[in-house]
C-alpha cells in the first residue's frame, strides 16, 4: 500500500512499487484521460503532469512519486467547467480521433504554466515527443496559442482548472 | 583546471607570441574574392566525394545548428575559454565562404586562416585537417560550394580580453599546429595508412577522444586517453579503453556504420551525430578507421580478455538483482524491463554489464542517458529510450547510478554523482536544445527510408 497524491486528493493504492502509474490511473483510479498508447514512453498519449512537468505515465512506476502531486486532465477541468486548455482544444476542434489529445493538452498545459507565451517553435519543440496519426497538428498549434490567450485574458476568473 | 593555471597558460602564450616578434608571425596576407562560382562549374563524381568526405570530416555537427540552414554555422560550442560560434561554410557571398576561391579555402583547413587573412579558433581542428591531402580539399571545397547559400551572420565569439584577440592564436600554432603531411608507414598495409590519414586527419577523432592540456591543444603523450565533447565523457580509445568488452576491428566497422554493436550498446550523445555520418560513407574507409583504431585499441591484456569472458557469460545467467536498496528497486522498476530481457539490440536495451557507462572513469555519460533518453531518428526504424529527466529527481537518479556502478562494473564508487546529475541536468537541456532533431544514429542503412 503507498499513498498517491492525484488531482489534490491522497488515495491509498494497493500495487507494487514497480507499477507503471498509468495503470494506477486507470485501473484503481477510474481516471482514464491518460491514454495507453505504446507502453514504451515513446507515443505521448500517457502524458500526465507530476510536479508542473509533463511526465510519460507509462514508463513512470509508482516509487519515484513518493511526496509528487499528480494532476491528470480530469484534475484541470470537468464537461461543465473545462480549463482553459479544454476549452481552447473544443474551440479549435483540435481532436479527430482524440486518442493523443489528451497527452498533448498535458504537455501543454506544462508549457504554459512555465512559458504563458510560446512562440510556434516552442510549442512544436516541447510536443515534439507527441505521435498524432490523423494530423491536426495545425489545430493543435492554434488551440495552445488559443489557450495562452485565454489563460491571459480570462485571468481564470471561471475557467480555470481546480488544482492548477 | 584552476584559474592560476589558466591564466599562467595565456601568459605563457601572450610570451611566446611577443618573443617570436608578434607581427611577422601573426600577420597572414588576405587572398582576393573570387566571384561565386557557379555550381554547374564543379564536376559531379567530385562533389560526391566531397559529400563523402564531409560525411567523415562530421562537419554538420558544428555547422549546421538546430533550426538552422545546412552548414549556415551559429552552433555555440563551449569551451574552458569562453564560447565559440562556428562559421557559416555555404556559398553565401556575404556571410558564407561563397568569395573564397579553392586556395583559400585550403589555406583554411591547412593552416587556420580564413581569406581576409584572420587567425581562426582552434575549435575548428585544423591540428587535423592540416593533414587532408589537396585532392580531398578539393572535393570538399567543390561539394561546400554546390550546397545551397545560407544568408546568416557568425555570431560574435564570447571570449574574455586578451583571449579575444586573434593575434593570441598565432602563439597557439607556433606551439602546437605542425602542419607537415602524414608519412606513410611502407611496412603497414594501405588499409591501415588509409585509416592513419583519416583518423588523424579528417575525421579528427582525437579533437574530442584525447585529453587537452592548459593551452586547450591536445596532449600528444597521452593521444585516445579520453577527453571530453559537450558535456559529454569521450571515452579513452587506446589500451586504457574503459569497455567491458574489448574493441576489435569487425566490432568497431559494425558500430561505426550502424551506430550500435551487441557487445557495447549504442551510440549516444555527439557520437551518435559521428556514426550516423559515417553510415554513409564508403565500406573502404570505415574500414580503414576501423583498422587503425583497433590497433591504437591495442590487443587487450589477459586480465581484460577474462573479465571480458566473465561479463558475457554472466549475461544470461544473472537474474533481476532483488531490490534491496533505493537504486536496486529504481533499476528493477524503470530499467531492468528493456535492459534485462535479452531482447537483442538494437530495439532491446543492452545488458548493462556491457555498457562501457558503468565502467567510465565518471558518471557523466551516465546521467546524461538517464536524463534524456535516446530519441528515435525521424521516419527509420531506430534504438529508443525515454528519457527521465521530468520523473526522476537527482537524488534518485544518483541512488541508480551508484547502484548500477557497483553492480555492473569492478571500479570504485564514482564520487559526487549527485552532483554530477545535476550539472548534467543543466548542460543536457542545453545540448538537446542546441542538437539536430535527429541526433541519433541509424539502425541498419539498408532500412534508411523506409517507413
Amino acid at each position: 500500500m503507498m499513498t498517491l497524491k492525484v488531482n489534490g486528493r491522497d488515495h491509498r493504492v494497493d500495487a507494487e512499487p514497480d507499477t507503471p502509474l498509468l495503470y494506477v490511473l486507470r485501473d484503481d483510479l477510474a481516471l482514464n484521460a491518460a491514454k495507453f498508447g505504446c507502453g514504451l514512453g515513446q507515443c505521448g498519449a500517457c502524458t500526465v503532469i507530476v510536479d508542473g512537468k509533463a511526465v510519460l505515465s507509462c514508463v513512470t512506476p509508482l516509487l519515484l512519486l513518493e511526496g509528487k502531486q499528480v494532476t491528470t486532465l480530469e484534475g484541470l477541468g470537468s464537461i461543465e467547467t473545462p480549463a482553459p486548455i479544454q476549452r481552447a482544444f473544443m474551440e479549435e476542434q483540435a481532436a479527430q480521433c482524440g486518442y493523443c489529445i489528451a497527452g498533448m493538452m498535458m504537455r501543454a498545459q506544462a508549457l504554459l504554466q512555465k512559458n504563458p507565451k510560446p512562440t510556434d517553435d516552442e510549442i512544436r519543440a516541447e510536443l515534439e515527443p507527441h505521435l498524432c496519426r490523423c494530423g491536426t497538428h495545425m489545430r493543435i498549434l492554434r488551440a495552445v496559442h488559443r489557450a495562452a490567450h485565454l489563460m491571459k485574458t480570462a485571468d481564470a476568473s471561471t475557467s480555470q482548472g481546480r488544482s492548477q | 583546471m584552476t584559474t592560476g593555471r589558466f591564466l599562467g597558460g595565456v601568459f605563457a602564450a601572450l610570451l611566446v607570441t611577443g618573443a617570436a616578434g608578434a607581427f611577422a608571425v601573426a600577420w597572414r596576407p588576405g587572398i582576393a574574392a573570387v566571384d561565386p562560382p557557379s555550381p554547374e562549374t564543379f564536376d559531379q563524381a567530385l562533389v560526391r566525394r566531397g559529400r563523402d568526405l564531409a560525411a567523415i570530416g562530421n562537419c554538420s555537427t558544428c555547422h549546421t545548428p538546430r533550426g538552422g540552414g545546412d552548414f549556415a554555422g551559429g552552433r555555440p560550442v563551449p569551451t574552458p575559454f569562453g564560447t565559440i560560434y562556428s562559421s557559416n561554410i555555404t556559398p553565401d557571398a556575404e556571410t558564407g565562404i561563397g568569395r573564397w576561391p579553392e586556395a583559400a579555402f585550403r589555406r583554411a583547413m591547412r593552416s587556420g586562416v580564413d581569406r581576409a587573412g584572420r587567425h581562426l579558433y582552434p575549435t575548428f581542428p585544423y591540428d587535423h585537417f592540416t593533414h587532408v591531402s589537396d585532392e580531398d580539399d578539393r572535393a570538399l571545397y567543390a561539394y561546400l560550394m554546390t550546397r545551397r547559400p545560407v544568408h546568416a551572420q557568425a555570431h560574435e565569439n564570447l571570449l574574455p580580453f586578451p583571449l579575444d584577440q586573434r593575434v593570441i592564436i598565432a602563439g597557439w600554432k607556433l606551439l602546437f599546429l605542425r602542419g607537415a603531411a602524414l608519412e606513410l608507414d611502407p611496412t603497414r598495409t594501405a588499409e591501415w595508412n588509409r585509416g592513419a590519414y583519416l583518423v588523424e586527419g579528417l575525421a579528427h577523432c582525437g579533437a574530442c577522444h584525447t585529453p587537452r592540456n592548459v593551452l586547450g591543444a591536445e596532449r600528444a603523450s597521452a593521444q585516445f586517453a579520453g577527453g571530453e565533447a559537450d558535456n559529454w565523457s569521450a571515452y579513452a580509445i587506446n589500451a586504457q579503453s574503459p569497455a567491458p568488452v574489448p574493441w576489435d576491428t569487425d566490432a568497431l566497422v559494425a558500430y561505426l556504420r550502424n551506430g550500435w554493436h551487441s557487445d557495447h550498446g549504442v551510440a549516444r550523445g555527439p557520437m551518435a551525430d559521428v556514426v550516423g555520418n559515417l553510415s554513409d560513407v564508403p565500406d573502404d574507409d570505415v574500414r580503414a578507421i576501423a583498422t587503425y583504431m583497433a590497433e591504437m585499441f591495442g590487443y587487450p591484456t589477459p586480465d581484460r580478455k577474462r573479465r571480458s569472458e566473465e561479463v558475457l557469460a554472466q549475461l544470461n545467467s544473472t537474474p533481476v538483482a532483488a531490490a534491496q536498496t533505493a537504486g536496486a528497486a529504481i533499476y528493477a522498476a524503470a530499467c531492468a524491463s528493456c535492459h534485462e530481457t535479452n531482447r537483442p539490440l538494437p530495439y532491446g536495451g543492452v545488458n548493462l554489464a556491457l555498457s562501457t557507462a558503468f565502467s567510465a572513469p565518471d558518471a557523466r555519460n551516465a546521467a546524461n542517458i538517464v536524463l534524456a533518453g535516446i530519441r528515435p531518428v525521424e521516419g527509420e526504424p531506430s534504438p529508443i529510450m525515454p528519457g527521465f529527466a521530468a520523473s526522476m529527481s537527482d537524488a534518485q537518479i544518483a541512488a541508480l547510478l551508484d547502484y548500477l556502478r557497483a553492480r555492473f562494473s569492478n571500479q570504485p564508487a564514482w564520487a559526487g554523482v549527485e552532483k554530477t546529475v545535476a550539472d548534467a541536468r543543466r548542460t543536457q537541456t542545453v545540448f538537446l536544445q542546441r542538437s539536430l532533431p535527429p541526433d541519433n544514429a541509424p539502425t541498419d542503412i539498408r532500412e534508411r527510408g523506409k517507413p
